[in-house]
């Protein structure tokens, strides 16, 4: 098997080389300024229409190669008014996940009927949607446009509505010919209008499509509106009066299956019998003879093939024709059976006169049960992955695909999930419903959900949050990491050192921590006072992030405290800051000019104890550091010493006479 | 009652929903409210129609959708969005662009009034790319008050062409909110968990009190005030948490209240009756915490209108009322609080009261309205 090559319009591949670059949902292709050998070096199409997909950017109509095609798998992710049938899908296949697996068998079925017909229904909606806007737009490209998809979606709900019967529900006999009864009136739509027109005539049984109406009603087993037809034209001929009443007794008393269990299926078939020879005799001595529409409704009553094909144009469909002859030859077939009437009654209905289209193998594959065929077919027909990730994950849940693996990849459910969701993930607003999908794809959802993360563009920090948000649920340490470091340089960029430093706080990214306060004590010595102390006073626990950060955060107090006349106190803390090493040695000769007007106080502030510290802080600041030429040379930076160094010493001064007299005394 | 809730879904992510006000003697519930969206290649405002309350339309269904009236580009994120009047809607972008937009009544369109381009921006205004996100918006017609990513203030006028004043750096980190205390006086939020008061009349650029969070410094996102009580502020943070501030008293909150499992997007008190507070967060939960049961002898604030009550206009009566907010621990004075919508999956990120009538948008692309909140 293999699957259609795909034309990228535009780009052609017979002039030239093409070379790929795939992305998580799209390719880009581009040409190469390799020609082929040997063939004519035609030029790329001009005109790239933008059907599967895109230009990104043009050259200036030279050479084909400076265009780039952006190639997306999903094209209909992109249509505005299908955004509806996602959301509203997402929040039902949400629901499904959600659902009681435990419920026994016959609740747990009701309920994924109920999934299904509310899948249905949004199909439903979204296609009475696109009715509206094709009948309001006066665009007619636009309306061809919205036209298109009203029949694509009206496909998908027919299919769907075919496997809910047959797989979902998994009708039995019986019931099984209501449901397909029910499925047929639904979809085949041609005809409604000639019936309301005749319906709503003055007088309708004088309409010359009376009859035909009549027939769309028996076709498709409409009998109590047949024969409310019937009896109009009854009383228009009392002559032949004696013949209604006889096919309507007969209509009447059609056996059909019963949806309770009143009845069991040898009983309906031997009714059945009854009736059909019943029908039978009246056609074989002439009772209808007289009338040509009503030996035809009897012949149809009785099953005959040829009678029910004269009426092809009122059932358009090979389908409705295989449930008519259902109806009236086989009312209780069972679904194994129906594969042989199913191609049969293509057959017979095409009559070699036109090829089945893939929509007609699509159904044929259903009601063969060959569910895989189904979904193959539809993921190569249909322009989105929406339609089988929903239908597969349905399917899955009734424990219909158990057996089925994918020779790559986990199983098919979770295969077509990532695909539909990769597709969300490539559209700039519909991500966040990729999200819940990949989270229910146990094998490859997670990695596929870390790749895709990354590249939602952090536009806001209101966005940046949301999809922080994601991460930090589902434990996606590096990626909460990488997110933060993002929103923290750009902060770092605009010059935000307070938003900066609560992003790296968020991600407890101590590195970056370290930086960022590095440039607030940058700017601290440049400037002399401190940017952000809004922040900075206001640290809290998170201050133990890192060293720098506890530097940072201690060296405000210190400011704070000297500020608030509290000596003592800061020149403790500034003295535990150095012999503590929590402040970064280039940042000791700062420190040390901080303690300067401590040590000129009228009041002695630094013990003795203190102030032989600070001295071997100053020394083993000048002798210690490798870069001693610095200091030599720096006439202001030798300055600086000296005048340290006289002030401890009279300060050592000071304060060995003060603790003399106090212990003298 | 959830079968008096009507949905839409529109085909955009809503990031606010907001009532447009009543005229001073509307006796009938708000008909008229307006959306923006965001995350989208091209975003939207919106002013829709509510739908009729219990009328039937000919062939007897309910007309209960929100019907569209008009919409207008906006370039950016809707990021904030408040009703200058009943005409004018002023509304904060991602790009740093603050915009009012007229609501023409008469022929339903809209149309951009005045903007003041990237009243927010990093570094340099006069860049291409220097805009930064204008993160929220309080009006008090005519004055406008925004505040941004770039930790900016400013106070526009409504008319006026330049900005009144301008506070830059007012905060080294992100502002998420902004509200008005009084006339002169605003509250913001921060991302360090800080509430902070400024007086506009001071020409000193920095707060006049500053609140914050104990522990771990919490990012706020959003806050609300006791719309007679003007000393009890609600705010609502990162974690979920709803905070209850006394801001006469000590510099951390009251109490600390926990329903939402992610950010919380916006609190309000009811405009009426404030004994009521709704919440909604990115956890796609939406509360109803409702006090009003719990103290007996207390009058009920409970009213049908959308107009607020004369009773607590007295200070002196104001003082005697104990206020349920207040209490040191609302959970036991049997705080009801319920969750308006169960099994949403997506964010709700913004809600709005008034009188009977609740409006809120989600990440699901859907609006709800529920016109009858206390039936």
């Amino acid at each position: 098997d293999t699957v259609p090559p795909q034309v990228v319009p535009g780009a052609d591949p017979s002039a030239r080389q093409l070379c790929f670059a795939w992305g998580p949902a799209e390719v880009l292709v581009c040409e190469t300024l390799f020609g082929r050998a040997g063939e004519s070096r035609s030029r790329a199409g001009t005109a790239a229409r933008a059907l599967t997909g895109s230009v990104a950017g043009a050259g200036e109509g030279a050479p084909s190669s400076s265009r780039v095609y952006v190639v997306r798998r999903d094209q209909d992710i992109y249509i505005q008014t299908l955004r509806k049938l996602f959301n509203e899908s997402h929040a039902i296949f949400m629901g499904l996940q959600r659902s009681e697996e435990e419920l026994a068998g016959k609740s747990r079925k009701a309920q994924l009927v109920q999934v299904s017909k509310n899948y249905r229904s949004v199909i439903r909606a979204c296609m009475e949607d696109m009715h509206q806007a094709a009948v309001s737009t006066r665009d007619p490209a636009l309306q061809g446009q919205y036209s298109t998809q009203v029949s694509i979606l009206s496909a998908m709900e027919l299919i769907w509505n075919l496997c809910e019967i047959l797989f979902v529900e998994a009708a039995t006999a019986g019931p099984l010919l209501l449901r397909l009864l029910d499925w047929v009136r639904l979809h085949v739509c041609d005809v409604d209008s000639m019936v309301r027109e005749v319906l709503s005539s003055e007088s309708p049984s004088k309409h010359k499509l009376f009859w035909n109406v009549v027939d769309v009603f028996v076709l498709q087993g409409r009998m109590d509106e047949a024969r409310h037809l019937l009896s109009k034209e009854a009383s228009a001929n009392p002559t032949s009066m004696n013949m209604y009443k006889i096919l309507d007794d007969l209509m009447k008393k059609m056996p059909v299956p019963s949806l309770g269990n009143t009845q069991t299926l040898t009983e309906l078939e031997l009714k059945w019998q009854h009736w059909h020879e019943e029908c039978q005799r009246y056609l074989q001595d002439g009772t209808f003879a007289s009338n040509p529409h009503m030996e035809s409704i009897c012949k149809i009553l009785l099953g005959d093939e040829d009678a029910i094909l004269e009426k092809k144009e009122l059932m358009t469909t090979w389908y409705h024709f295989l449930v008519t002859r259902l109806l009236y030859s086989h009312p209780t077939v069972k679904p194994m059976e129906l594969r042989f009437y199913a191609q049969s009654s293509m057959d017979l209905f095409l009559g070699g006169e036109s090829s089945p289209e893939p929509l007609d193998m699509i159904l044929m594959a259903a009601f063969e049960f060959e569910m895989h065929q189904v979904i193959k077919e539809c993921s190569i027909v249909l322009s989105n992955w929406w339609f089988v990730a929903h239908l597969t994950d349905l399917l899955d849940h009734c424990k219909l695909l158990q057996s089925h693996n994918l020779y790559f990849g986990s199983n098919m459910r979770e295969f077509l999930l990532l695909e539909y969701a990769s597709g969300l993930f490539s559209h700039h607003s519909l991500w966040q419903l990729g999200v819940d999908y990949f989270d229910h794809c146990p094998e490859y959802g997670r990695v596929y959900l870390e790749l895709h993360i990354e590249r939602i563009p952090l536009s806001t920090e209101r966005k940046a949050l949301k999809v922080l948000r994601i991460c930090e649920q589902r434990q996606m340490h590096e990626q909460v990491r990488s997110i933060c470091k993002i929103m923290a340089m750009k902060a770092l960029r605009n010059n935000r050192l307070g938003s900066a430093l609560s992003w790296s706080i968020r991600a407890k990214d101590a590195a970056f921590a370290t930086l960022i306060s590095d440039r607030f004590l940058k700017d601290y010595c440049e400037r002399g006072c401190f940017s952000d102390l809004d922040l900075i006073d206001n640290l809290g626990p998170s201050m133990l992030l890192s060293d720098r950060l506890t530097f940072l955060g201690k060296y405000r107090e210190f400011h704070r405290l000297y500020g608030e006349k509290r000596f003592p106190e800061a020149a403790r803390l500034l003295l535990t800051l150095m012999t503590a090493h929590i402040a970064p040695c280039s940042f000791w000769m700062t420190l040390l000019t901080d303690a300067l007007p401590l040590l000129e106080q009228k009041e002695v502030i630094f013990s003795a104890e203190q102030t032989y510290e600070l001295m071997r802080c100053l020394e083993d600041l000048t002798a210690g550091n490798p870069d001693k030429q610095k200091f030599q040379d720096d006439d202001v930076e030798t300055t600086k010493v000296e005048m340290l160094r006289l002030a401890l010493a009279r300060n050592l001064a000071r304060v060995i006479v003060k603790e003399g007299t106090m212990e003298g005394s | 009652a959830m079968e008096d809730v009507s949905a839409k879904f529109v085909s955009q992510k809503i990031s606010r929903t907001r009532w447009r006000p009543l005229p001073a003697a509307a006796l009938q519930p708000p008909d008229l409210f307006a959306t923006g969206s965001w995350d989208n290649e091209d975003n939207r405002i919106s002013i829709w129609s509510a739908g009729d309350l219990g009328s039937s339309g000919l062939n007897g269904e309910y007309h209960g959708e929100p019907r569209l009236l008009c919409d207008i580009q906006h370039s950016g994120d809707v990021m904030d969005m408040q009703f200058l009047d009943q005409e004018r809607i002023v509304v904060a972008s991602s790009t740093g662009t603050v915009t009012v937009f007229r609501h023409h009544q008469n022929n339903q369109t809209l149309s951009a009034n005045h903007r003041w381009e990237k009243a927010h921006y990093h570094v340099d205004q006069d860049t291409s790319c220097g805009g930064a996100a204008c993160t929220g918006v309080v009006c008090n017609n005519p004055e406008i008050v925004t505040v941004g990513e770039d930790g900016r203030i400013n106070l526009f006028r409504a008319d006026q062409k330049d900005a009144v004043r301008t506070i830059d750096n007012a905060d080294s980190s992100t502002l998420h909110a902004v509200t008005f205390l009084r006339t002169t006086e605003i509250l913001t939020v921060n991302s360090i968990g800080q509430l902070k008061i400024w007086d506009l009349r001071q020409q000193r650029n920095e707060p006049s009190q500053i609140f914050s969070l104990a522990g771990d410094r919490v990012p706020l996102h959003c806050v609300d005030r006791h719309p007679n009580q003007q000393h009890i502020v609600a705010t609502g943070g990162q974690d979920g948490m709803l905070s209850i501030w006394d801001i006469r008293q000590g510099t951390m909150p009251v109490s600390l209240l926990n329903a939402h499992e992610a950010e919380m997007w916006e609190v309000h008190f009811h405009p009426s009756d404030p004994d009521h507070l709704f919440t909604c967060s990115e956890d796609g939960s939406l509360w109803h915490w409702d006090t009003s049961t719990n103290v007996s002898e207390k009058p009920s604030f409970l009213h049908q209108g959308g107009r607020s009550t004369a009773y607590l206009s007295h200070s002196t009566i104001n003082q005697s009322v104990v206020s349920a907010w207040l209490s040191n621990d609302p959970t036991k004075d049997r705080m009801e609080i319920t969750n308006l919508i169960p099994n949403q999956t997506l964010s709700v990120n913004s809600l709005d009261v008034l009188g009977p009538c609740l409006v809120y948008g989600t990440d699901a692309e859907a609006i709800y309205v529920n016109r009858q909140l206390f039936a």
